[in-house]
């Protein structure tokens, strides 16, 4: 879907993304993940011509950016940032219609689109369509932000820190909502964070970089069973290491099958970290586990944890 | 309750009272004598009040309708990408139009464009233009940087993010320029009496000249009140204008 190669961009002396290559196929989530003044930002911005290129080329969907004119990209391509960037004299409705709007969609399609979307982020469409960006908590508007990126159903989205001001417990709700929608549409999704967490929680592959360039690119498990040098070893941090690894795996690759337990059973596709936490909570060392259709399968163990 | 809130308006109070004056300053004329004894005749006759006003009120118009436009453009040019290397420039501009006092502009006006109403609209404009510009590159300047992020990162062409989102949340502030511009102008035209434009300074510097008191009195008490009117008239605009929010 996206093919980064070679790109540089320097501002004065100074090389912000440095001979930088990178490939997102269709349907990832590839999470961008470094310190600031790493180049993520920088790397994001140039895919939809916000920031233009030093040298190399960009592409998406085959198409190298910089031969469509840039209005005609970025309506193909959602852009969600930390600060939102509401219209605060629009309603939410016309927020989220902008896109649909300005490509001439009819004004029935535009409104059941904005149902839709609303819907999808749980909010109850006729009470909200007609509010004002002040009307709203900071969750409520990034929600609304990123429908609006979702709008005109883009066939790609960059998103930049876009959880990053939110409190604790609405970013955990949002990133929930992002893998499910992630999940449901099958979009590709290039997701700028700090947050190592965040990263593991909702990438398919992560790319970590450094001074403009990416050290080590892989699926999260990876990065944390293997880092590439001590840079991504620090960045990924050593202590804690053994719980992040059990928040990404999951418990379908331990699981002992046609065994049985007592109490509430786990999902399948549930992390280890929320094994253990159940075990821990529930003063037991084994759990039945369950699969989609919520019959018993099985059963994990603490033992298997640490397998 | 629409009408409750209708008396309780001063804009209607004022209009009324200057409405009053404008048209019906005759009925005055047994109380000004009192007021005046020998002055005769206490009440300017030379031309109607209201002629007066309606000539001053187009040289404003006038003066006030290109100074906004003229300003507006010039704030929107410099705060783009394009005329940014402008903006002390443009700012500079302004502020002398705004030190050079109006009676030198009209002096220097005359030779040029000759007797009468457009000297006068030339002083205003040049005078107008300042407030303007000022709070036009304000407030588009104080548009937040995420939203013009956003709305240029959603394929929002230059135009279509100077119409739909840079001008309607920077209204508020250019209007107060607006208003600001328009009350200095009514006062301001009033000397252009001086080099024959018509205006409700007339029967004030034809009193002065004449020593004739009562002339200078009526002049002076109708131009406040168009300038307060004027000025209530954009509060509400603006009060209409702000955000449709709550």
């Amino acid at each position: 879907m996206i093919e980064i190669d070679k790109v540089t961009k320097s501002y004065r002396e100074r090389v912000v993304v440095d001979s930088l290559s990178l490939t997102v196929g269709a349907g990832e989530l590839c999470v961008l993940l470094g310190s600031s003044g790493c180049g993520k930002s920088t790397t994001l911005r140039m895919i939809n011509r916000l920031i233009p290129t030093d040298s190399g080329s960009i592409r998406v969907g085959g198409e190298d950016v910089t031969l469509v004119p840039a209005e005609a990209l970025r309506r193909r391509i959602g852009y969600a940032i930390q600060s939102i960037g509401l219209f605060p004299h629009w309603t939410v409705e016309d927020n989220i219609a902008t896109l649909p709007r300005l490509l001439k969609w009819r004004e029935p399609r535009v409104r059941d689109r904005v149902s839709e979307l609303l819907e999808l982020f749980r909010l109850d469409a006729p009470s909200y369509r007609g509010k004002y960006p002040h009307q709203l908590s900071g969750g409520e508007q990034q929600r609304v932000g990123v429908a609006r990126a979702l709008a005109a159903d883009p066939e790609l989205l960059l998103m930049d820190e876009p959880f990053a001001a939110v409190d604790p417990i609405t970013r955990d709700a949002l990133q929930g909502e992002l893998a499910h929608i992630h999940r449901a549409t099958g979009k590709t999704i290039v997701f700028v964070t700090h947050d190592i967490e965040e990263a593991l929680r909702l990438a398919t592959v992560i790319a970590i970089m450094d001074s403009g360039q990416i050290v080590q690119l892989g699926a999260p498990l990876d990065i944390l069973e293997r880092p590439a040098n001590d840079f991504v070893r620090d960045f990924v941090g050593r202590q804690g290491l053994g719980l992040k690894l059990l928040s990404v795996r999951k418990v379908s690759d331990r699981l002992r099958r046609g065994e049985t337990a007592e109490g509430e059973p786990l999902a399948l596709d549930a992390s280890l970290g929320e094994a253990l936490s159940a075990m821990t909570a529930r003063r037991t060392d084994r759990l039945p586990v369950c699969d989609a259709e919520g019959r018993q399968i099985g059963v994990i163990a603490l033992a298997d944890l640490v397998r | 309750m629409r009408g409750g809130r209708l008396l309780r308006s001063p804009v209607l109070w004022v209009g009324v009272l200057f409405a009053a004056l404008l048209l019906r300053i005759d009925a005055l004329q047994p109380l000004l004598q009192l007021v005046f004894p020998g002055i005769e005749p206490v009440i300017y006759n030379r031309d109607s009040f209201l002629s007066l006003f309606l000539s001053q009120l187009g040289l404003v118009a006038v003066a006030s309708l290109a100074a906004s436009l003229v300003g507006v453009a010039l704030a929107v040019f410099v705060t783009r990408p394009a005329g940014r290397d402008f903006r002390a420039m443009v700012s500079a501009l302004a502020t002398v139009g705004q030190t050079f006092p109006p009676a030198a502009v009209l002096a220097i006006a005359v030779p040029m464009v000759g007797f009468g109403a457009r000297p006068t609209v030339i002083a205003l404009f040049l005078y107008g233009l300042l407030p303007i510009i000022e709070n036009a590159v304000a407030g588009l300047e104080g548009v937040p940087y995420g939203v013009r992020e956003a709305a240029e990162g959603m394929g929002l062409s230059a135009w279509q993010r100077l119409y739909q989102v840079d001008l309607p949340l920077a209204a508020p502030v250019i209007l107060t320029g607006v208003r600001v511009s328009v009350t200095i102008a009514i006062g301001t035209a009033t000397i252009g009496s001086t080099v024959g434009a018509l205006t409700l300074g007339t029967p004030i510097f034809d009193g002065l000249v004449a020593n004739k008191l009562p002339f200078v009195l009526e002049g002076a008490v109708l131009v406040a009140l168009f300038a307060i009117l004027t000025d209530l008239l954009f509060a509400r605009l603006e009060r209409w204008l702000q955000p449709a929010a709550d």
